[in-house]
């Protein structure tokens, strides 16, 4: 039966509203629901036991991926001989009881607490981002609203906050579920989102109720994944790229992140775990977009430039000597690296200089693909699908300008990619599959698995180990099965024996790798690395739970059973690719020779890489 | 009945008398002493303190590395319930018993910390307790091997911050752990997972001071003062329209009448008793009696002459807890505001009687759906006025 009870679900038992129920030594507790008798182990909730007798309890504040809070009051049951009611969410059993999960009063008082939720709901359910998507609006439809018994709020009560480029606050539309608070400050201990205020004033906000662009928000977005209604929403850019689209002088260029391609199905009702790359690739044209490129092509690009930069550090410091900062970490996510520039300004060296591969495949874009095509590159306008907020923080970088324009114009979620499609009136399942254009649109395996946790450093490992030893990675089939899972923090190693002649120095080496995902894991490392523990070379490290598959713009519902399918569908469809190592990548091999020289080059420097900026925890004074 | 200087809490008293017959008695029989003299918690629920004690006392499942270290007794001195000032004066004037009192429960539990959790408007009374405390540890009265047996014992203070929330207990606590003050889900207790996670007693300040004299005078002797279920006295702060308000000490078991009496209150119609969560009493109810059998009290009384608008005490009482919820749960937090507005509604000749009912129907369930005691008895004094005083909750 496994461990039912979910008090223990968060990752970080830090926070103040959990409480644990020590089950160890204890006997399993035989209760009773509606008459049904079951035996349950000792500190199951309420709420885990209904389900194994077919009762689904309608919640609301209650996520498989956070700690327990009970404040909602929608999952009320009655337990006999208590006086109140239980929220089902929290109350351990830890004694043979009695439960009632739908009696009048227990009717009556869940309606109750659903008529005032609606009561301070500003809005109306067809002018919202979350219409039929909303956990709000589907409890009221199971209970059978049909009018507000205690009247409906008339006026805004706030502000919307749109300062951020990645998330846009509606507090109008906050049902005070404490989702948010819980991710922001148990589950990414980023800790920007808090309630303030008192009573009937409660509202979720930041520190001073600043906005939320002058916080050390790290843009995950993960807020917006646990949101049950439209409180929480991404930064849409979607009506420029339409305008884009329509005006004749732009060519609009579209690049398609893998694990936006393994979740969009879940958009259009499939279940998680099916990719649709190729259909994609269809939508994409339909819609108008004059090219559709792959941001594995990027992708394979980082790992020639990052496998040299490891190489040639791990060079430098054990044979040159050289105070090389080590371990090198990975600098994909953007919401990592806003949160190592916050949180750990001091540790930045660390960072890989590497551009995302968003950020690569945008300066590029600007650069050769306009010098190819002969196309004036302030015509381009480059758009990303991603499954990630924080991508449209860093396409909106300063510094991310190094072919002379926005490198990267705007990035779109995936939700919002979904959107485009359906206004469009295309059922994505349905299309045909097309390939990418080229070049730039050849990308391998190793590119691919950038999606999930640890396929950054595996698509590393495949190459890096190669280069160094001649030979492909001592797995089978190529699955470097030690760094993938969903363990929150996993380490590995391989030994290096036999190296070619360049890379002698490595010989019966023990290469150290780590790999982080969530930045509360993330900062477990960073703690190790601070105090010069860390004895790792290279560390991955994803801002989101899951790696990019768990993206702050990734479809909503999000837990563990969805992450897994969807890493499930990227590491199967990376075992049928033909190709599935960055350098052998034909397109690589051709932009390095037509192009960029070499990794590390003068014109990768210059386009590929980029620096950090040392923000603390201290804004705007 | 002697005025204020009752029976127990006043009575005269030798410094220090209860904490030794507490160690010559030993724990285990300080606690049933304490069972058998029947003592409930004097905050306004009534929960047996013995009962308590024997919960914390039985939590040895823990790994603890210092099983005394590892659990606390902390004194509830935030007293924020309308109405309610009787604490204030025990603490201004018999420190000395409420010190005693923690030492007694800690010395029970078999704790070492004892931490008084004091309301923020009484920062005044800072430099008074801390002094004493300074000074009991300076005589040996606090600090390490008190009873020669290797009982160790300290006392802090914690200020609160204002919050009428944080007297619920595990709000208290999530307060002095430095967080929001929030109730907390419960099971667990704070008797098993309280302060820091460990096994915690919050008792009332009247409560802790009711210990010495017990042990000094038996539970026999206790036992004689008040009712059957409802043994010992009570403090009750009397306020409103009366000629002589302030704090008496009353055997529990005293009619509201006799109470009215005594704080010489004529043209009586309606008395609040318990405060704003408390309920509302009419004129022809006044011989019933104040213990936990009949209306309890955590010591506020609020008198009403027939001067006063009662939809006027009732929209004071909502606003006050649409203020003072903690604003975490949803029928506490939206239910409160809706509970007013509808009052306000009335008010303007704007709320039907249909309405009125569903209000009504609302503050039963926020009775019973609000995660903690706040929200859960804004009913008392909403359905209590609005039955014994429907005319004028209609017509003003």
């Amino acid at each position: 039966m496994g461990n039912l009870s979910n008090f223990e679900s968060s990752r970080i038992p830090s926070s103040h509203l959990q409480q644990q129920i020590d089950a160890t030594g204890k006997a399993d507790v035989e209760i009773a629901i509606n008459g049904k008798k079951l035996t349950v182990p000792y500190g199951t909730s309420i709420l885990n036991a209904t389900r194994l007798v077919g009762v689904k309890i309608p919640t609301l504040c209650s996520h498989d991926d956070l700690c327990v809070v009970g404040v909602c009051r929608l999952c009320l049951v009655e337990v006999e001989g208590q006086k109140t009611l239980q929220a089902a969410c929290a109350y351990p059993i830890t004694a043979s009881i009695n439960i009632r999960t739908h009696t009048t009063k227990v009717r009556k008082a869940r309606r109750h607490v659903l008529d005032l939720m609606l009561r301070n709901h500003y809005g109306e359910c067809y002018a919202c981002r979350r219409n039929h998507k909303c956990q709000l609006q589907d409890r009221a439809k199971e209970h059978g609203v049909d009018f507000f018994r205690f009247g409906h709020i008339k006026e805004k009560r706030f502000e919307e906050d749109l300062s951020s480029y990645a998330v846009v606050r509606d507090p109008d539309k906050c049902v005070l579920c404490y989702r948010c608070v819980r991710t922001c400050i148990d589950m990414q201990e980023v800790g920007v989102l808090e309630f303030i205020n008192r009573g009937f004033e409660t509202q979720v906000s930041t520190f001073m109720n600043k906005p939320l662009a002058e916080v050390i928000c790290v843009n995950c977005g993960q807020c917006i994944n646990r949101c049950p209604t439209g409180a929480l929403r991404a930064n849409d850019p979607s009506d420029k790229v339409w305008r884009a689209i329509e005006d004749p002088e732009k060519h609009v260029i579209m690049q398609t992140a893998p694990a936006p391609r393994a979740c969009i199905g879940e958009e259009f009702g499939l279940e998680a775990g099916h990719s649709l790359t190729r259909e994609l690739n269809t939508a994409i044209r339909m819609i108008g977009f004059d090219q559709v490129f792959d941001t594995n092509f990027a992708a394979d690009l980082t790992i020639m430039e990052e496998s040299a930069e490891l190489l040639t550090r791990l060079k430098d410091a054990l044979v040159e000597g050289k105070d090389i900062p080590l371990p090198m970490i990975t600098s994909c996510s953007p919401g990592w690296v806003k949160f190592c520039e916050h949180f750990y300004p001091d540790q930045l060296d660390h960072l890989s200089t590497c551009k995302s591969p968003q950020q690569m495949f945008g300066a590029l874009l600007k650069t050769y693909y306009a010098e190819k095509s002969g196309i004036n590159p302030a015509n381009i306008v480059t758009v990303a699908l991603m499954p990630c907020s924080a991508k449209k923080f860093e396409c909106n970088r300063p510094e991310m300008q190094d072919s002379g324009h926005k490198d990267v114009d705007y990035g779109l979620t995936t939700r919002e990619m979904a959107q485009m499609i359906k206004e469009c009136g295309i059922h994505l399942p349905d299309l045909d599959r097309e390939d990418f254009d080229h070049p730039l649109g050849l990308g391998s395996g190793a590119g691919l698995i950038f999606g999930a946790t640890g396929g950054v450093m595996e698509a590393a490992i495949r190459t890096a180990y190669e280069i160094v030893t001649g030979r492909e990675v001592p797995f089978e089939g190529l699955n470097v099965t030690p760094v993938r899972g969903m363990e929150g923090i996993r380490e590995a190693s391989i030994l290096i024996e036999n190296p070619v002649e360049e890379w002698k120095f490595l010989a019966g080496v023990e290469l150290k790798v780590a790999i982080a995902h969530g930045t509360a894991n993330a900062k477990k490392i960073m703690e190790l690395v601070k105090a010069g523990k860390a004895d790792y070379h290279f560390i991955e490290i994803m801002a989101c739970p899951g790696g990019c598959l768990g993206g702050g713009g990734a479809p909503i519902p999000t837990n563990d059973e969805i992450r897994r399918k969807r890493a499930e569908a990227l590491y199967k469809e990376d075992a049928s690719l033909e190709v599935r190592k960055s350098h052998e990548n034909a397109e690589i091999d051709q932009i390095y020779e037509e192009f960029l020289g070499e990794p590390l080059g003068e014109r990768s420097h210059r386009l590929l890489h980029t620096h950090y900026t040392p923000r603390g925890k201290r804004i705007g004074d | 009945m002697t005025e204020r200087k009752g029976p127990i809490l006043f009575r005269p008293y030798t410094a220090f008398s209860g904490m030794r017959k507490a160690f010559e008695m030993g724990n285990a029989k300080v606690l049933a002493t304490v069972k058998d003299a029947g003592l409930r918690g004097r905050g306004g629920a009534g929960f047996p303190t013995a009962m308590k004690w024997k919960f914390a006392l039985d939590d040895i499942s823990k790994d603890h590395q210092d099983y005394s270290k590892d659990r606390f007794i902390i004194c509830n001195a935030d007293e924020g319930e309308p109405g309610t000032f009787k604490d204030r004066v025990l603490l201004e004037e018999q420190l000395g018993l409420l010190l005693e009192g923690m030492l007694i429960a800690g010395y029970t539990i078999r704790a070492s910390t004892g931490i008084i959790f004091l309301r923020g408007e009484y920062n005044y009374m800072w430099d008074q307790i801390k002094g004493t405390i300074l000074r009991w540890r300076a005589e040996g009265m606090l600090g390490e091997n008190l009873d020669g047996k290797g009982f160790d014992f300290d006392i802090h203070i914690r200020m609160g911050a204002g919050a009428y929330v944080c007297g619920e207990e595990t709000a208290l606590i999530e307060s002095m752990e430095g967080y929001r003050g929030e109730p907390r889900n419960r099971p667990p207790f704070p008797v098993n997972a309280g302060f820091n996670k460990r096994p915690t007693v919050v008792n009332n300040v009247e409560t802790l001071c009711q210990l010495p004299h017990i042990l000094n005078e038996g539970a026999d002797w206790f036992k004689k003062i008040g009712t059957e279920e409802s043994t010992g006295s009570k403090l009750l702060s009397i306020s409103g329209d009366c000629s002589k308000p302030g704090v008496y000490e009353v055997p529990f078991g005293v009619t509201i009448q006799a109470v009215l009496e005594l704080a010489g209150a004529v043209g009586i119609k309606a008395v609040q008793v318990g405060g704003a969560s408390g309920i509302c009493l009419s004129a022809h109810e006044f011989d019933r009696t104040i213990c936990f059998e009949d209306v309890p009290t955590g010591g506020s009384i609020i008198i009403f002459n027939t001067t006063r608008n009662m939809r006027e005490v009732l929209v004071n009482f909502l606003g006050f807890f649409m203020e003072e919820s903690c604003g975490q749960c949803t029928p506490c937090r939206y239910g409160t505001e809706c509970l007013l507005d509808g009052i306000l509604q009335l008010s303007r000749g704007e709320c039907s009687d249909e309405y009125l009912s569903e209000l009504l129907d609302l503050s039963d369930s926020m009775a019973i759906a609000s995660k903690c005691g706040l929200g859960q008895s804004v009913a008392n004094p909403f359905r209590s006025i609005i039955e014994r005083f429907r005319g004028e909750i209609y017509h003003g």
